[in-house]
């Protein structure tokens, strides 16, 4: 459960983000799921349960969790298109899972087959908002 | 308000049980960085130390090569933990990759350097061997940003060329206030404190580490890295 270094990330970034806001109750935390880096909701949902503990001031926070859907644009040809439809092994997937950089290894723009494209939207953890008391 | 990255804020907490951080480096292609990397993290974990080894030349990542290393991936541990091969902790983007071209532009080298960083368990240890990509790059920015503690070990060879460009880097390191632990000269054709001897015998003891740890090479660099110092400090 590689989820658990990014969960941590998460409850860290809420807590020392609070704190610059001056925000005397933390509320609610929106946690952005890139669809590229297919992360385990279950799996990290429980690791952020888990590290409440570690974090006092996260102790009543919402974590609000949504996915992005991925967005690719071809550098050489201009193309843009979704993660649907490219094909990827059991083991590429698990390789971009942990580092979704990988794409570009295993993954071409369907149009031009072309490895060099960007990945505009969709591709790893992030937080989208803060909400708290202040 | 803007999506925040969460990632960089558990770094320092991954790199907070690691005493020393050298980052080997040499602006130049092919000067010998990655064998000397390579060597100095299996001199250091012969000598006792707990050691890691981090390849960082996304596009060039030789290190498992000359380790030999096969049939290793991390364990997934509240995040990864880097196998062990030969007394050494390594972590390399060929993990990832099946051997396969990693076409990275200079945003998504950041990118996936900063997830390696920010997933890498890499414990205890005496000494965490950064092994550079060529020239200052992201890579190196990145290093720079988030290991606030490395200290650079500049490679170069007996090429004016190397040279020269060796001389813009130590004045970019020193402006950075980045500490310099030293500078080798590799493929050098006489022994000196800080020279590392051209070796005919390395090519063919690259992936054998015993063997490789016989050579002149590896008996000059574990000569210059007890001159230079290489001994754990606390963390």
């Amino acid at each position: 459960m590689h989820e658990w270094a990014l969960a941590e990330s998460v409850i860290k970034t809420a807590v020392e983000h609070s704190k610059a806001q001056k925000l005397k109750k933390l509320k609610e935390t929106g946690v952005l799921f890139g669809e590229l880096q297919a992360i385990d909701k279950e799996i990290f949902v429980f690791a952020l349960e888990e590290l409440r503990a570690q974090f006092p001031a996260a102790k009543a926070c919402k974590f609000k969790v949504s996915t992005e859907p991925a967005a690719f644009r071809c550098k050489a040809c201009s193309h843009e298109f979704p993660l649907k439809g490219l094909k990827k092994t059991k083991d590429e997937s698990e390789f971009i899972h942990f580092v979704p950089e990988m794409a570009h290894t295993f993954l071409k723009c369907p149009k031009c087959k072309s490895p060099d494209f960007e990945i505009a939207r969709g591709r790893g953890v992030s937080i989208s908002y803060i909400k708290g008391e202040k | 308000m803007t999506a925040i990255d969460p990632r960089p804020s558990v770094i320092a907490e991954r790199l907070s049980g690691v005493k020393r951080i050298i980052a080997v480096t040499g602006w130049k292609g092919g000067i010998g960085k990655s064998v000397t990397a390579t060597t100095l993290a299996l001199l250091l974990a012969r000598q006792g130390h707990k050691v890691g080894l981090f390849d960082l030349d996304f596009a060039g990542a030789s290190d498992h090569l000359i380790l030999g290393a096969k049939g290793i991936f991390p364990k997934e541990e509240k995040g990864l933990e880097p196998p062990v091969y030969e007394g050494v902790k390594f972590m390399s983007v060929v993990f990832f990759s099946e051997n396969k071209a990693v076409p990275l532009r200079g945003a998504n080298v950041s990118d996936a350097i900063i997830e390696l960083l920010a997933i890498t368990q890499w414990g205890e240890l005496d000494f965490l061997v950064l092994d550079m990509p060529p020239g200052i790059n992201d890579a190196a920015l990145d290093v720079m940003r988030f290991a606030r503690k490395a200290e650079v070990l500049a490679v170069t060879t007996p090429s004016l060329l190397a040279h020269d460009v060796l001389a813009r880097s130590m004045d970019l390191y020193k402006k950075l206030k980045v500490p310099v632990l030293g500078v080798l000269e590799n493929m050098a054709d006489k022994a000196g404190p800080r020279k590392l001897r051209r070796d005919p015998a390395l090519e063919k003891a690259l992936g054998r580490p015993e063997k490789l740890l016989g050579t002149a090479f590896a008996k000059d660099l574990a000569r210059a890295a007890a001159r230079l110092g290489l001994k754990p400090r606390r963390a």
